[in-house]
């Protein structure tokens, strides 16, 4: 049955490969949204892990969490050395790590930082940062790669690089009078950190010597020479991780860091930011869903169109069928047997194209977006929508099919 | 012993006020090669469908070996089919996308015959219908209207059935084809000893054939029908 299913839809394969086409781009859609939608949560949640309060200039959460963790936008506005010594000297603080953001490397942003990130940070299910080569950074002038700038830059240890002002892909302020030497290389993380490239708090003061509200003073332009530890200590930060003794704390030191009297701060929760954030896309995303599903919808209809149609050129060869001993069930199956092998074969389809797709818009996702994707889907979900198409399918082909069924009940034996 | 004995049929379509056929009395005896002759539209192929049993007959019974196929339910029906009858239609006897062999296999299927050697079947056959075996790997829509005509023959007694039903089956062919395919046709009767009922609108077809029936002189609906006109 299967075999005479195959040749007869060969046998029709103009119209059979249209609706294979449609049915293919409706799933490959269907596929791809519900794989960006589960890879965009995992790579969410996976972003950061154990971090008690995130601690930045006044802003909303969502501003903070975007530009502190996912690196993407401005802080607003610095929070002073200061403060930043204040709230990590505080008693139910365990841990903290300050972030320094602003200037890139060739579209990478650089983050100054202290030792404590290496040790601290964690992403995924609690996992630390590991170096995949090198050692951390000692002096001010030394860098740590995240994965993915050393892999698409080609850097190795003891490669120099130079640091650009500001965060655009093309700078036209590049801070070359101090370059900096490759020590380290991070294992892959699949968040942003392997997009960032992290020196010292001390690098980002020396780049920054001889400058003035961002930009530099005519004449001076101090060499690595000139570094002295005393210019180096930090004077502002862009935001603060913070671990506590006890997550019980997290509430009071909220309150009292939002109160901080010296200059306006604001601390969040990152999972609660998060799930602010996942809220906002995820809105978006049950849209693109029920458009994704809308679209396959469409296609099961034309599936269901053209095995209609079908019937009025296939009058002879279903009553041959009957005319040979075939059961009028044998013509419902027969129909109902080509729509399932058509779906069948438009979500493999479908899934090869999703997977080319995928791997196209891999760097570009993850360039804009930050969103670390695996080009081959594989989540429940998928195969949800797949039984789901299937099923459909089978529900609309009743209608043919049945159509077929009823003619050939009590049909004479065709002649001419 | 008739092999075939319908007894007080009338078949109207759906809908239809009056009767398309109305047989008091329709006899072929076992091993009898019968022509039945009538006018396109004259009811022959609604005749030879109650036979096949795709349309069973508001009133009457039609008895096949015995087996009044009226009364068995469709399932029955379709399997009786099968396997005690073959039949040839004037053209589109075989699903043209499947070879010969894949032609053969599917009639043998339906039958419940699946396991059964089609190959060597196959070859036997054609070399019966003088066609080269060759053509049993062959797509059908290859073949010639005269191949495929031929080929018809091997697919209808494929599962060697009691009775073989031919409808109109040499329209398509021109006359050296057609004595052709009816000499094949009768002679596979010899070899098989399965019973004929073999229905055209031409008179000529007559001579080949133990007896005529002519359709509008048992058809009483038709009678009717033209002297009320």
């Amino acid at each position: 049955m299967f075999e005479v299913a195959l040749s007869s839809l060969w046998n029709r394969r103009g119209s059979v490969a249209l609706t294979l086409a449609s049915l293919t781009i409706s799933m490959a859609i269907v596929i791809g949204v519900e794989h960006v939608r589960s890879q965009a949560e995992d790579s969410f949640v996976r972003t950061v892990s154990g971090v008690d309060l995130l601690v930045g200039a006044r802003t909303s959460q969502i501003n903070l969490l975007l530009y502190s963790v996912f690196r993407i936008g401005n802080a607003t506005n610095n929070i002073r050395w200061q403060s930043y010594q204040d709230i990590a000297a505080r008693e139910e603080v365990a841990w903290s790590i300050p972030f320094s953001l602003g200037d890139s490397h060739l579209g990478y942003r650089v983050l100054g930082t202290s030792a404590d990130y290496f040790d601290y940070f964690q992403y995924g299910d609690s996992q630390p940062l590991r170096l995949a080569k090198g050692e951390r950074f000692k002096g001010p002038l030394h860098a740590v790669l995240g994965n993915e700038v050393a892999q698409a830059l080609d850097y190795r240890v003891g490669d120099e690089i130079v640091l650009a002002h500001g965060i655009g892909n093309t700078s036209f302020v590049n801070h070359d009078n101090m370059p900096f030497t490759v020590t380290g290389i991070l294992a892959a993380t699949g968040t942003p950190v392997d997009r960032t490239v992290h020196v010292s708090l001390e690098g980002i003061e020396a780049i920054h010597l001889g400058f003035s509200n961002g930009v530099r003073i005519p004449g001076q332009a101090p060499s690595p020479q000139d570094l002295r530890a005393g210019d180096l200590e930090p004077t502002q930060i862009t935001a603060i991780l913070l671990g506590l003794e006890s997550p019980m704390a997290v509430f009071g030191l909220q309150r009292a860091i939002n109160n901080y009297p010296r200059e306006p701060l604001s601390a969040i929760l990152p999972a609660v930011a998060l799930g602010e954030l996942w809220q906002i896309i995820g809105t978006l995303e049950s849209l693109l869903s029920v458009i994704s599903i809308l679209v396959l919808t469409a296609s099961m209809l034309g599936l269901g169109t053209m095995l209609l149609t079908s019937l009025r050129e296939r009058r002879r060869e279903l009553a041959l069928y009957r005319a040979i001993g075939a059961r009028p069930t044998f013509i419902l199956w027969l129909i109902e047997l080509e729509a399932v092998t058509m779906t069948a074969a438009a979500a493999l389809l479908g899934y090869l194209v999703t997977v080319a797709g995928f791997s196209l818009v891999q760097d570009w996702l993850s360039e804009s977006f930050a969103l670390v994707i695996d080009i081959w889907p594989a989540t429940p979900g998928i195969a949800y929508y797949i039984g789901g198409a299937i099923l459909a399918a089978i529900v609309i082909t009743l209608i043919p099919a049945i159509v077929a069924y009823r003619r050939s009940l009590g049909s004479a034996l065709l002649s001419s | 012993m008739p092999l075939i004995n319908a007894n007080n049929l009338v078949f109207a379509w759906p809908g239809a006020s009056d009767p398309t056929l109305s047989i008091d009395d329709f006899q072929v005896n076992a091993g009898e090669a019968v022509f039945l002759r009538g006018a396109s539209g004259s009811g022959k192929s609604t005749l030879l469908s109650l036979l096949a049993g795709t349309l069973t007959a508001q009133t009457g019974s039609v008895q096949i070996l015995d087996t009044d196929i009226g009364a068995l339910s469709a399932r029955k029906r379709d399997q009786f089919r099968a396997q005690h009858i073959g039949i040839v239609f004037q053209q589109f006897n075989l699903l043209p996308f499947l070879t010969v062999a894949g032609n053969l296999r599917l009639a043998s299927r339906f039958a419940g015959r699946a396991n059964r050697n089609i190959l060597s079947r196959g070859t036997e056959l054609l070399q019966a219908l003088r066609l080269e075996p060759d053509l049993l790997e062959r797509q059908a829509d290859q073949l010639s209207v005269g191949q495929q005509q031929r080929v018809a023959i091997a697919r209808a007694v494929i599962n060697e059935p009691e009775l073989l039903i031919a409808d109109e089956p040499t329209s398509a062919l021109d006359s050296d084809a057609r004595d052709n395919f009816i000499n094949l046709l009768i002679n596979f009767r010899q070899l098989t000893g399965c019973t004929i009922v073999f229905a055209s609108h031409d008179r000529q077809l007559a001579r080949f054939f133990d007896r005529s029936i002519e359709l509008a002189d048992i058809n009483k609906a038709t009678k009717g029908r033209t002297s009320n006109v």
